[in-house]
């Protein structure tokens, strides 16, 4: 693409997919910019695109169709010069410039090697997803144990499970995919724990009726996993784990209503890997710096403030997908769609010719967002996780501080947030700068209040060697 | 199938797999041991957040082993004992 790009977009997932796709087909010039190796996102990860046949995953995969249509809009786009695709590449911090944004990348294509650069246009829109979000507990940090998401992303991107007699623990319907995909792999899945109860769905029946499609595929892995004869118990959680070089076993035990485990109910499990997720926390490094005003939503995240246009409180500056609340695949491409009709708006183009007229889009993407909202409160955290913990668990994996650590920095320092708890602790200061631990070090001292998650200023750790080789 | 060279062996790998995803593959989820208390670690997130699965590539200190490819003949070392 030898022109000046209209928009940068930050992300291809199915958020930041259906965005360009969108932007493309109103007659702007995108840059599409991914870390990963091929464009899908979470959702739809897949192997790099030369190893498709060695490495056969269609059979994991929901909505390949609206996948391959979206792959063939931007393959379109990139034969009429207009979209420049980078995979491989990190954004490591974003920035707002007198006529519009600046993003930094560096350039793994040949990893280890990294080159830097950066990238302008005067849109931005960061589509980047989310992280699995976790909770501590005794032997979380033993090999094997793994976050729900990274035995999915290794099976559905390299074609690897993670071990043969797994269990799966946590709370949200993704449990359910990653257990019919574990299963279909040859994988013993042991034990499902959710630590909901079915019945707090019917709290919320009226958007839960309201998305047949998602009842449809919900029903489909309930009767794949039954067939398989895979254990669902809900109402229970895994509550240790044990092992020496490895995890050989976990604790699972019946809970109270408020998440306590019930005495009596423990019993033990013997398996070589776990997967483990209380849904997850929205991926918000480049945002939080751009200083775009950011809520809390109904399943404890922060998330970004954005209107029915997808336009968060920086012009120019539009967040799609699940920065602007976890809530699945469909929603996350309705949302990148509304955004890049926008910025369309916005950059005063005619709105994108397309299949489907903007109102059903708009209305689709409502009807999803209270949808995952009644999921949101179907499936809390458990108000008394922390009664799994000991002293001696480790919360913090990067600096292995433990609870017993940061309950006294709560008791004797009174710190009454994580970023007190880091100052006195070291919680949150280490390679991952808190993605994992800063929720659970939020509830195990902030309570009920919204969390708040650190502010960031490189969303990836990058050499001194590939910036000093940036041209000004 | 290609190879990368972990610690001096060879290990086999399906081309398009992380280093993290032929390591797996081969039974090994830990490759790593932890400043403080010398614990083993390996792959958790699997999507380069947790920063858990550091080793050595070519030399390059600090890779995380789920977002780098395995490509062949690359040189991988484990056992850093050391987060930095
Ligand atoms: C590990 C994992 C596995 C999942 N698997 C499934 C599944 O199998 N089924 C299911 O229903 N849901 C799954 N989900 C839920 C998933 O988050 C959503 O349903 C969906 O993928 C959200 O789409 P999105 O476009 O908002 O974000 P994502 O799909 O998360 O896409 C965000 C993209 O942004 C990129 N990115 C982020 N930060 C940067 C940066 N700084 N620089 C460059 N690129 C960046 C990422 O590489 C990613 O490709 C998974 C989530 C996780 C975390």
């Amino acid at each position: 693409m030898s022109e000046p790009a209209d928009l940068l977009v930050v992300g291809a997932g199915p958020a930041g997919m259906a965005a360009a796709a969108t932007a493309l087909a109103g007659g702007l010039r995108v840059v599409l910019v991914d870390s990963g190796a091929a464009v899908g996102g979470q959702y739809w990860r897949h192997p790099p695109a030369h190893a498709r046949a060695a490495i056969p995953t269609d059979d994991l995969h929901h909505g390949l169709r609206g996948y391959r249509a979206l792959c063939e809009a931007l393959s379109a786009g990139r034969a009429a010069g207009r979209l420049e695709l980078r995979l491989a590449h990190h954004v490591w911090s974003a920035v707002r410039e007198d006529d519009g944004f600046a993003i930094h990348v560096v350039d793994r294509r040949r990893a280890p090697q990294e080159t830097a650069g950066v990238l302008r246009a005067p849109k931005l829109l960061v589509a980047t997803g989310a992280y699995d979000r976790q909770l501590p507990f005794p032997g979380w940090d033993l090999p094997g144990v793994l976050t729900v998401g990274g035995l999915q992303a290794l099976l559905k991107g390299g074609g690897v499970a993670a071990g043969s007699r797994v269990a799966l623990g946590g709370t949200g319907p993704f449990l359910l995919p990653v257990a019919a995909a574990l299963a279909s792999r040859g994988v013993e899945v042991v034990a499902v724990c959710e630590a909901a109860h079915p019945s707090a769905w019917l709290r919320h029946p009226g958007p839960l009726l309201r998305n047949p499609r998602t009842w449809a595929e919900g029903a489909g892995y309930a009767t794949a996993l039954a067939r398989r004869r895979v254990r669902f118990r809900p109402r229970t959680a895994i509550t240790g784990a044990e092992g020496g070089d490895r995890v050989t076993a976990v604790r699972i035990a019946s809970l109270r209503p408020d998440g306590s485990p019930r005495p009596g109910t423990e019993r033990h499990v013997e398996v070589d890997a776990v997967g483990v997720g209380w849904g997850f926390a929205p991926q918000l490094d480049l945002l939080v710096p751009l200083g775009c005003a950011l809520t809390d939503s109904a399943d404890g995240n922060a998330v970004v403030v954005v209107g029915g246009g997808q336009r968060t409180t920086v012009p120019g500056l539009y967040a799609a997908g699940e920065t602007c609340g976890v809530g699945g695949a469909a929603l996350a491409v309705g949302e990148g769609r509304l955004a890049a009709e926008s910025v369309l708006a916005d950059s005063g183009a005619a709105p994108a010719p397309g299949p489907k007229r903007l109102a059903g889009v708009r209305s689709a993407v409502a009807r999803h967002r209270a949808f995952a909202r009644a999921l949101a409160l179907a499936h809390p955290i458990p108000p008394a996780w922390s009664s799994w913990l000991t002293d001696e668990t480790v919360v913090c994996r990067c600096e292995e501080v433990t609870a017993g650590a940061i309950r006294t920095a709560r008791a004797e320092g009174g710190a009454d947030d994580h970023r007190q708890v880091k100052q006195l602790t070291r919680a949150g200061m280490g390679w991952c700068q808190g993605r994992m631990c800063g929720p659970a070090v939020h509830c195990l001292t902030a309570g009920q209040r919204g969390y708040e998650p650190a502010e960031r200023l490189v969303a990836t750790p990058v050499t001194l060697g590939a910036l000093a080789d940036l041209d000004p | 199938m290609s190879e990368i060279v972990v610690d001096g062996e060879s290990l086999p790998f399906t081309e398009g797999q992380t280093v993290a995803a032929a390591l797996v593959a081969a039974g090994r989820v830990a490759w790593r041991t932890t400043r403080v208390g010398r614990r083993p670690r390996g792959v958790f997130c699997g999507i380069g957040v947790c920063f858990d699965c550091l080793l050595t590539i070519d030399g390059a200190g600090g890779q995380r082993a789920c977002l780098v490819p395995a490509r062949p003949g690359m040189t991988v070392t484990t056992e850093e004992g050391d987060d930095e």
